[in-house]
């Protein structure tokens, strides 16, 4: 395009703006439909799983005993005899309008079983994350100031062992040693048996909770329940946090702007957590998502380690009791909450990043 | 010998591609994380095809008399409830590891492959359509498909097996379609179709064998992985069924034990601990031989 003076400053600066809020607009109309495209592919999933992998889900529900009529009568009450794109949509509207089915175990509405248990799930990951961040992200700064040593090595082996140690066998062996050897911390469980009931579900997170009602006691017992499992998955972000926070820094440390600062004088603390470390807390925050995402999955085998009556043991108590329902109700709510962590974490990276807002 | 395997102008494709795996091999030597990681691999195999010959006893015959008892000389991993011998139990479970393993690996690795290759050399509406079904199931929780998967095949070693296929291949499709987007207009693929190659031979000759070295260092890596989702399928009683003596299941059966048998449930958990970092060592090794620019991004 070639240069023209008449358009003069103005006109090029709205068209400028103008471009940018088009460009936004875009960018977030096509953001919107990468989300309900996964979010669609993830109910394809769940309805695959839940209506053509099984050989034939009405025998499932009449038995094998069932005479003809009745196979057909329960063939056409659960809608089986209609083609099978046509049971996708309504399978969409079913869950677009929160209807997940009835458990067969507990005789409820699978969403209103989820909604119960989600808050235990939420503040076990929670607090999980944040035990992984604040130790994770400082290990992950000192390994990369001291590349090398032996405090980097020690990271390297915990990174490793974080992708080698299964999670429930942790979990086996942190009861075993911290609650049945040394006592240190309650068993399995979200409180002692003495409490339960006793806290009016505010939140339904029994720490804050607890604090609502002033009741000290259950505040104190529901740390003590909470603080092994939650710090076993505090362990698996933690390794993969301070592995990131290691590389991201060593980048940073590399480049020209931090051997200026330094021969300017600026004391190395300064150097390392102002200037090196101000530049990756973007970066981080995918990483941070990332795994607070992960850890909801990871809760699963926890929480049944734990009897931590979230949804990973609703969901794998279904699953032994083969609740059809119930395990694609949750398989879509952790399902959907994954892919929105990760969606949001993607977004806040553009939005924060000058490069990648450009 | 080595002069000609290291030759520079090597005269035939066997004499190129032996002298490429040396240079590999002598490279990942080097490496002592990864000689480490290779060994523990190497016994993980022997184990797995040797079990009558290393355990001692058999996997399956109980002995009541001894049930729980812990480790001893005549018992290294001591015993579970049924009397048997742990050590070999976990001994004869590399077998089932190294096929669950090996299946994965043999199942997801070529689909991924095939899909990504596909995708990347035709590009346009192919690409899009496949790339989305590729990042929907990338952005799916790994663990929780497979379990819903398993919940509707019915548990078992097959249906473990195909559940963590499924949620493996997309990597794989990623890495593939990366690699041939670099070389698809390079000249080499256009002097193969101008002698007249069909698509699907520039992709099976041409394409996907430069796409193994990446897809091999990933498949490594991504072994802890596999291994620890099967143990926890077999955890949750989804996977390999009693007696079978798969590592997962037999932590399961310990958990009733943990407080004063605690050898019934922490022993396999160490074989699983000990073959998942043997994984990571060699695909960190492999990783800095064959993928050197992929470095610590992963």
């Amino acid at each position: 395009m070639a240069f023209e003076p008449s358009t003069g400053v103005a006109a090029v600066r709205a068209g400028m703006l103008a471009g940018r809020a088009w460009g936004g607009a875009m960018s977030l109309l096509r953001f919107a439909i990468v989300v309900a495209g996964t979010f669609l592919g993830l109910l394809a999933i769940t309805f695959f799983i839940g209506r053509v992998v099984p050989i034939d889900p009405v025998l499932s529900v009449v038995g094998d005993r069932a005479t003809k009529e009745v196979y057909e009568a329960a063939r056409q009450a659960m809608g089986l005899d209609r083609p099978l794109i046509v049971q996708f949509f309504s399978y969409v509207g079913d869950v677009l309008r929160g209807d997940l089915g009835r458990s067969v175990s507990t005789g409820r509405l699978v969403i209103d079983d989820l909604a119960r248990v989600f808050p235990a799930t939420l503040e076990m990951a929670t607090t999980g994350i944040v035990i992984g961040v604040a130790l994770g992200v400082p290990m992950g700064v000192v390994a990369a100031t001291r590349q090398g040593s032996l405090v980097d090595q020690a990271i390297r082996v915990l990174g490793l062992l974080g992708y080698s140690v299964p999670a429930f066998w942790l979990g086996l062996v942190g009861l075993a040693v911290f609650y049945a050897g040394l006592g240190w911390v309650a068993g399995p469980g979200r409180v002692d048996i003495f409490y339960d009931g006793l806290l009016d579900p505010v939140t339904g997170l029994y720490l804050v909770d607890s604090l609502i009602a002033g009741e000290w006691d259950i505040f104190r017992n529901a740390v003590s329940h909470l603080v092994l499992p939650a710090s076993i998955l505090g362990f698996f972000s933690l390794a993969y946090i301070a592995r990131m926070t290691r590389s991201f820094m060593l980048d940073q440390l590399g480049q020209e702007y931090v051997t200026t600062a330094r021969v300017k004088g600026v004391p190395e603390r300064r150097v390392v957590w102002r200037h090196a470390f101000y530049p990756i807390r973007i970066q981080l925050i995918t990483v941070i998502g990332l795994s607070y995402a992960s850890l909801l999955e990871g809760s699963v085998m926890i929480e049944t380690v734990f009897s931590w009556p979230g949804i990973g043991n609703y969901l794998t108590t279904a699953l032994l009791n083969a609740d059809m329902n119930a395990v694609l109700g949750a398989t879509l709510v952790i399902g959907a909450v994954f892919i929105l962590i990760n969606k949001i974490s993607d977004v806040l990276y553009r939005i924060l990043d000058p490069r990648a807002r450009r | 010998m080595i002069a000609w395997l290291l030759d520079d102008s090597p005269t035939s494709r066997l004499q190129a591609g032996l002298g490429r795996a040396w240079r590999v091999w002598t490279a990942l030597l080097r490496n002592p994380l990864a000689v480490v990681g290779g060994l523990i691999i190497l016994v993980l195999v022997a184990m797995a095809v040797f079990a009558p010959l290393i355990a001692p006893q058999s996997p399956v015959g109980q002995d009541l008399a001894n049930r729980l008892m812990p480790p001893s000389a005549a018992h290294w991993m001591g015993t579970d409830e049924l009397g048997r011998d742990i050590y070999s139990r976990v001994v004869y479970g590399a077998r089932i590891t190294l096929l669950i393993v090996a299946m994965v690996a043999v199942i997801a690795a070529p689909v991924g492959l095939v899909v990504g290759a596909v995708s990347g050399y035709f590009g346009g509406w192919a690409d899009r359509i496949l790339m989305g079904i590729t990042d929907i199931f990338l952005s799916m929780p790994k663990l929780i498909l497979a379990l819903a998967f398993v919940a509707a095949l019915g548990p078992g070693i097959e249906n473990a097996i195909i559940a963590i296929a499924i949620t493996a291949w997309p990597v794989y499709a990623r890495i593939a379609r990366a690699e041939t987007i670099t070389f698809r207009d390079a000249e080499f693929i256009a002097a193969v179709r101008l002698q007249g190659a069909s698509s699907v031979r520039v992709i099976l000759r041409h394409v996907l064998p430069l796409c193994a070295s990446s897809t091999i260092v990933r498949v490594t890596l991504d072994m802890a992985g596999i291994i620890l989702t099967a143990a926890g399928l077999g955890f949750l009683g989804l996977g390999a069924q009693p007696p079978l003596p798969e590592w997962g299941a037999m932590i399961s059966r310990g958990r009733n034990f943990i407080l004063d048998q605690w050898w019934v449930a922490t022993m396999p958990g160490f074989a699983i601990i000990l073959v998942s970092l043997g994984f990571c060592f060699l695909g960190d090794g492999l990783r800095d031989v064959l993928d050197p620019k992929q470095g610590e991004k992963q």
